[in-house]
């Protein structure tokens, strides 16, 4: 176990294509920390520099007190489970297991206790003779899991582990991988570009985009704080909407703005605040058009065109609301609900 | 085909039949010639029915051969083409596979150079080279010997070719999980590659071994002792007589027929069994 430090770590293909632009990062002994982003934002690369698959091109990367920069993957006593699972197709689930350790000169008694172990934890001592080919996806996730977990590595590193689950699977698989984590205290490193998974995951989260770093903090925090528009709109689903303040100001519901940080020229306001009914604290409202209605059991979620604007806007609400396709609603949105940018920069404002 | 119709499922069997006949025919013939005795093949009508002289013809052909016609007993020059193709076929699938792991796996200079070098050498048969391969084959005194009959035809661009192709669908990820496990370049070819390939190493064995049994041209160059003859060239040699034995020739070809076969039944359970065992 360890931390894992990088410092201004850089990946530049060909010459001239930057795939990560100076990341600076420290995770801590047994912490488990989340990179999330779209795709082509460099996570994956980033993971894969930690891991020693990809050359780092700048900066320096420590495991512990030790600078891996040119060490092999195998030097550097990391465990990787790769997206597609990458099992060896001809060895039966123990020899997968096993193979990191013979290579590593265990002797056969070692073997045999560490995977016995690992496969108790996981549930898949009744596969150990079986092909990867004989198993169904879930059961190919333990396993690949497994070959990461026998080696006790100093850390594990998870490139979109569950994306090739079915629904269901995964969100049992990721209870379980929370659970495993927490009980290891092994520090993590996971890519993912499923927010909700890094949410629910995370200890704290890397939201990157464009190979940059846009905010560190732990999800509740990037939740209730995005640091930037792109995070608002990332994090959380439905996205956030964004409006310009002056709609807001034409809407009548200028009194209540002037107080917010300056260069602010859009706010943002999450679906669940925009409200049917009129809170206590002090709020404004706008009018809008329902245009689409869709029930999820448990919430409902409006599609919503606002008075004298073209900005699609979704409202989520609990339970299902009596209200039809076309009906004119007043919408209250708390003042404390409201997220200020700056749409320039991108940033929020006042800090 | 998900149709039913009988007559069309007979007019497919009756056409699978008679492509069947049409190549089993000239081997029977050849199987009922060796069983017939000395003169009868001689008087120009073919007997059609397996003779009672079989037993003798198979025997006289393994223990002594024609050697009035110059050829030693087939014993000896099935072992000798055995020794030859097997020392082809390996040599071929060993050099092969190392450089199509380094094509495919190692990013040296001239990477792609070299590979086109070793296409290219596909468009060159052995009869357009055999002349300066002869001649460096004679300067190496390599005539008359096992490494000459041998070494020459090893080189394959083909079997390169095709475990390049093979090696670029194994997944990438196979190799960065071999190399997160510890294991080298070596290892990884060792443990991970070829046993991937195996189903691909027993299809180009058969093809490499049928292609080293057949060799002809190249034998008949280099050897001019008999105890290096290959049976193929002995048969051609035991037909340039005068009064060609044609029944002990007959017995020459089903022994010489023999080895591929039993390589392509052997090989075909190691193959079937590799194509129902790959994933997905």
């Amino acid at each position: 176990m360890a931390s894992i430090t990088l410092e201004g770590l850089k990946k530049t293909y060909g010459g001239n294509v930057d795939a990560v632009k100076g990341i600076d990062l420290s995770i801590e002994d047994g912490e488990f920390v989340v990179l999330v982003g779209p795709s082509g934002c460099g996570k994956s690369t980033l993971l894969r520099m930690v891991a020693g698959l990809e050359s780092i091109t700048q900066g320096t990367l420590k495991i512990g007190d030790r600078v891996v920069n040119r060490l092999e993957p195998a030097e550097r006593d990391i465990a990787m489970v790769f997206q597609n699972y990458a099992l060896y197709p001809h060895m039966t689930v123990y020899n997968n297991l096993a193979y990191g350790l013979k290579n590593r000169k265990f002797n056969r008694e070692q073997i045999e206790a560490r995977v016995q172990t690992a496969a108790r934890m996981l549930e898949i001592t009744d596969f150990l003779q079986r092909k990867p080919r004989q198993l169904s996806g879930g059961q190919r996730q333990r396993v690949a899991m497994g070959r990461a977990l026998v080696r006790d590595p100093a850390a594990f590193l998870l490139d979109e582990p569950l994306s090739n689950l079915d629904a269901k699977l995964r969100v049992q698989m990721r209870v379980e991988i929370k659970q495993l984590q927490r009980r290891l205290k092994t520090t993590s490193l996971y890519v993912t570009h499923d927010q909700l998974e890094a949410m629910t995951l995370g200890d704290r989260l890397v939201v990157l985009n464009g190979g940059q770093i846009e905010q560190v903090g732990t999800p509740m925090e990037i939740y209730a704080r995005p640091a930037s528009m792109f995070v608002a709109g990332f994090i959380g689903s439905p996205a956030m909407n964004m409006l310009p303040l002056d709609y807001l100001h034409v809407q009548g519901s200028g009194a209540l703005l002037h107080d917010l940080p300056e260069n602010t020229d859009t706010v943002g306001i999450r679906p669940d605040d925009m409200l049917l009914q009129a809170p206590d604290s002090p709020h404004f409202t706008v009018e809008a058009t329902l245009v689409l209605f869709e029930a999820a059991g448990a919430e409902s979620h409006l599609y919503v065109q606002l008075a004298d604007s073209e900005q699609p806007t979704v409202i989520r609400t609990s339970g299902q609301p009596p209200v039809s396709e076309g009906d004119t609603l007043t919408l209250h949105i708390a003042r404390e609900a409201i997220h200020p940018f700056n749409s320039a920069s991108g940033k929020r404002t006042g800090g | 085909m998900v149709e039913n119709r009988p007559w069309a499922n007979v007019f497919a069997h009756l056409m699978l039949i008679g492509g069947v006949a049409l190549v089993v025919f000239p081997v029977y013939i050849a199987i009922v010639a060796s069983t017939q005795a000395p003169g009868d093949l001689l008087r120009g009508s073919l007997p059609m029915w397996p003779g009672s002289h079989g037993w003798e013809n198979y025997k006289a052909m393994w223990s002594t051969g024609l050697s009035r016609a110059g050829a030693p007993p087939a014993g000896q020059m099935l072992w000798n083409s055995f020794v030859m193709a097997m020392a082809i076929t390996v040599g071929k699938l060993s050099i092969s596979l190392l450089s199509a792991f380094a094509i495919v796996y190692f990013r040296f200079r001239f990477r792609m150079f070299f590979f086109w070098l070793i296409f290219i050498t596909l468009m060159l048969p052995v009869e357009v080279r055999i002349i300066p391969t002869y001649q460096v084959v004679a300067d190496l005194s390599m005539l008359n010997s096992f490494a000459g009959l041998s070494i020459p035809l090893i080189a394959s661009a083909t079997a390169t070719f095709l475990f390049r192709q093979f090696f670029m669908t194994v997944p990438e990820e196979m190799l960065e999980a071999a190399r997160v496990d510890g294991a080298g370049p070596l290892k990884f070819f060792k443990d991970i590659l070829m046993p991937l390939s195996i189903t691909n190493i027993a299809a180009l064995f058969v093809i490499m071994f049928i292609y080293g049994w057949n060799q002809y041209l190249w034998p008949l160059l280099i050897t001019t002792d008999p105890d290096y003859y290959t049976i193929v060239m002995g048969i051609q040699r035991m037909t340039s007589e005068e009064n060609p034995q044609w029944h002990l020739i007959m017995a020459a070809v089903v022994l010489a027929a023999l080895p591929p076969v039993l390589v392509i039944l052997f090989m075909q359970r190691l193959f079937v069994k590799g194509l129902t065992e790959t994933e997905k």
